[in-house]
């Protein structure tokens, strides 16, 4: 057992520092979500895939260099001590990729991936509706085949990039969930059969975009209304009617290790603890405490996440154990950032990174499944407690 | 970068599981806590088998001379089935403490089992723990660096929390070594570590007796840990465990490779395992209802002891201190 990332991670990291370093803008983009913001985010995603650093983790075919996943956790690592700009790209590196990677035909591949790297595309995600969040199964948006493909129908809420995004990615019921006679009487089965996971375009005849103001005062995410979208057999992810399968292997990516690596919360923590040295009062040793805490969790989630490289590299998978992940990311966030602003004392009401990051922290243990639903996996699978009532 | 424990240390710690798991040591837990060490002690016989005393001896003085990470396994099983007796001490501390001060003539004796020893160290430390089955009684000062013999334990033990734990005031000491203070530092490190290991153990396995009383009980037609109210609980408490595991790892490859890092990983991986510890001992209490508030169940010597660890070798404030220094 040893912690010695070695000298290819090394050498590695001292790249990433060095580039980032030298072609950091001076002055932080504006807000992602809005439609300068967007560009400046869009513009910063090209300058990382022209440096090869946009998704190091892929094979070079498609924008990357092939690079370990504890190079990634490097690069990570540096990215967010630098303070390098929010990945307006995100639910396309993260959550549509790897589903792309498993499931994309070569076709698929070889066409959405490049477009990906250079945020050419940027993919706003498309699960939640207005009857299904929590229990995503009870997606009630239509896919009705039509010559050459498919016509969406239906509503979709809660859609993240869609403001600002090109494309979507999201489940749409291809049979009725009352027939599948041949899925046998279990009802989830029976839910989960017959949906299938489609790509489509936010800009096609049919698509109407309401973006949401959020608790920050930003569009950060909409409704989106589908009125017989067409979308073609090549947009069709993995095989219809196994929808949920493919979704699946995006939720554990959403909620482990690739969407928030350690390195976000390791630089948070050691910022926090920056603040506390500047800020905090010796005496208040209650404070002090907590930002210790904060510390330490941030630090046991680093372990943490390379102990799964490890299970990673020995073939295993992240499935249920993403659950804890998640769970510890989304509170430790919010730990940090309420602690932070109780340092900050009268002022943390002024809004600054701190106040910023504490709004976004919010919603952490709401996105990428309530932490209920988390705590209710960790219960059945990891633990094998009694399936509860749903 | 392989941070796994290799199939040798799951191999052991399995094995250990399994030896503790027959041994009837819930049956050694109250007859220690009565008074009566026989049975514990022969439990102490049989983890001597698998070479558990041996881990931090040197190999040249008869020991296994284990990679701190060995030790982190063993004690995570010690407290998996909350062995009683000086284990921190006897099995972990001392035998650093004298090998690191090059006095080795007892450590083969520790090695094999014969010989169990305990250790004062205050301030943190304060009371010879199980001074009364122990043939070895020492004291170290970590501000002066010193090591000393303490005289045999001969007045009536203070009652600890935990009823296992007899703790003795130490009375004089013979001095056996001086100016050690790098020996003394580390011994505290060891013994800081597989108190962490302790505790963390003892939260999986008031874990498992918690998941397994919630499959097993049924209330309103019902097992209860299908109610959320329950369920959740302990998924909080898995998580908690999860997340001092690797800090615990971690810490051992850190004292292992003498990092400058060891002490702040060691004591944030005691504050973590002391709070997921705890948080476990609530928990199983909870689920178990008045069953688990009655000395007929297992959970309370389980609990017991967990409190009474979160307070030994250091506190939670003694080592979030430690960190902060640490980060400064």
């Amino acid at each position: 057992m040893d912690l010695d990332y070695g000298g290819a991670a090394e050498s590695f990291r001292a790249h990433v520092r060095g580039w980032l370093a030298a072609s950091l803008p001076a002055e932080p983009l504006p807000p992602m979500d809005t439609a300068e913001g967007a560009a400046a985010h869009r513009e910063w995603e090209r300058r990382l895939a022209d440096a090869r650093l946009s998704v190091v983790s892929w094979p070079a075919e498609y924008g990357g260099r092939g690079a370990s996943l504890l190079e990634w956790l490097v690069f990570e690592e540096e990215y967010h001590a630098a303070g390098a700009p929010g990945r307006i790209g995100q639910n396309g590196l993260f959550l549509l990729a790897p589903a792309l990677f498993e499931h994309g035909t070569p076709e698929q591949r070889a066409r959405l991936l490049p477009r990906i790297a250079r945020a050419d595309d940027v993919w706003a995600q498309a699960w939640s509706e207005p009857g299904a969040g929590s229990d995503l199964a009870a997606i009630r948006c239509r896919a009705d085949r039509t010559g050459g493909g498919w016509l969406l129908n239906g509503q979709k809420t809660w859609s993240s990039r869609a403001p600002v995004g090109d494309r979507a990615f999201g489940l749409f019921r291809t049979e009725s969930s009352a027939s599948g006679t041949s899925i046998g009487t279990d009802p989830t089965a029976r839910r989960h059969a017959g949906l299938t996971y489609f790509l489509f375009d936010l800009h096609a005849p049919g698509v109407t975009v309401r973006p949401i103001t959020q608790l920050d005062g930003r569009a950060g995410f909409a409704e989106l209304f589908l009125d017989d979208v067409f979308v073609p057999d090549a947009d069709v992810l993995g095989q219809v009617g196994e929808g949920w399968s493919v979704a699946m292997r995006t939720t554990s990516s959403e909620r482990g290790l690739s969407l928030r690596s350690p390195g976000r919360f390791t630089a948070a923590a050691d910022r926090l603890v920056r603040l506390w040295h500047d800020v905090g009062d010796p005496a208040d040793t209650a404070l002090a405490d907590r930002v210790t805490d904060a510390w330490i969790t941030a630090r046991a989630y680093q372990l943490r996440t390379l102990a799964t490289v490890t299970r990673l590299a020995d073939g295993g998978a992240l499935g249920a154990e993403s659950s804890i992940d998640k769970l510890t990311w989304s509170e430790l966030d919010l730990a940090m950032h309420e602690t932070a602003l109780d340092l900050l004392g009268a002022d943390a009401e002024l809004m600054g990174p701190w106040a910023d990051g504490w709004l976004f922290a919010l919603a952490g243990p709401i996105y990428a499944g309530t932490n209920e639903i988390q705590r209710g996996v960790v219960a059945e699978r990891l633990l094998g407690l009694p399936r509860g009532r749903r | 970068m392989r941070f796994a424990l290799d199939a040798e240390q799951r191999q052991f710690a399995d094995s250990l599981h399994e030896l503790l798991a027959d041994a009837a040591v819930p049956t050694a837990v109250r007859l220690w806590a009565d008074g009566d060490p026989a049975a514990g002690l022969a439990v102490w016989k049989q983890l001597a088998e698998l070479g558990v005393p041996g881990l931090a001896v040197p190999e040249s003085a008869g020991g296994l001379g284990a990679h701190p990470v060995d030790l982190v396994v063993a004690f995570e099983q010690l407290g998996r089935h909350a062995v009683p007796g000086p284990v921190v001490e006897s099995c972990a501390a001392v035998p650093t403490l004298l090998a690191e001060i090059g006095h080795r003539d007892c450590l083969a004796a520790l090695a094999d089992g014969e010989l169990l020893a305990t250790l004062v160290l205050p301030p943190h430390v304060p009371y010879a723990l199980d001074a009364d089955v122990a043939g070895l009684l020492l004291t170290a000062d970590p501000a002066a660096g010193s090591v000393g013999l303490l005289d045999s334990a001969g007045t009536e033990p203070e009652r600890s929390v935990d009823p296992t734990r007899r703790l003795f005031r130490p009375g004089p000491a013979l001095p056996l070594a001086a100016d050690v203070p790098g020996a003394v530092a580390r011994a505290f490190n060891v013994g800081v570590l597989a108190t962490a290991a302790q505790l963390v153990g003892l939260g999986a396995g008031l874990l498992e007796m918690a998941v397994a009383h919630a499959g097993r009980r049924e209330q309103f037609g019902r097992p209860i840990g299908a109610f959320q109210a329950v369920a959740h609980q302990l998924a909080d408490v898995h998580v908690g465990l999860e997340l001092a595991r690797p800090l615990l790892h971690g810490a051992a490859v850190a004292l292992g490779s003498r990092s400058g890092t060891a002490t702040r990983d060691i004591s944030a991986a005691k504050v973590a395992a002391g709070t997921a510890a705890y948080r476990a001992a609530r928990t199983a209490l909870q689920v178990h209802g008045a069953l688990g508030y009655t000395l007929e169940h297992d959970v309370a010597f389980w609990l017991t002891k967990a409190r009474a660890l979160i307070g030994a070798w250091g506190t939670p404030a003694v080592h979030r201190a430690r960190v902060r220094e640490a980060l400064r």
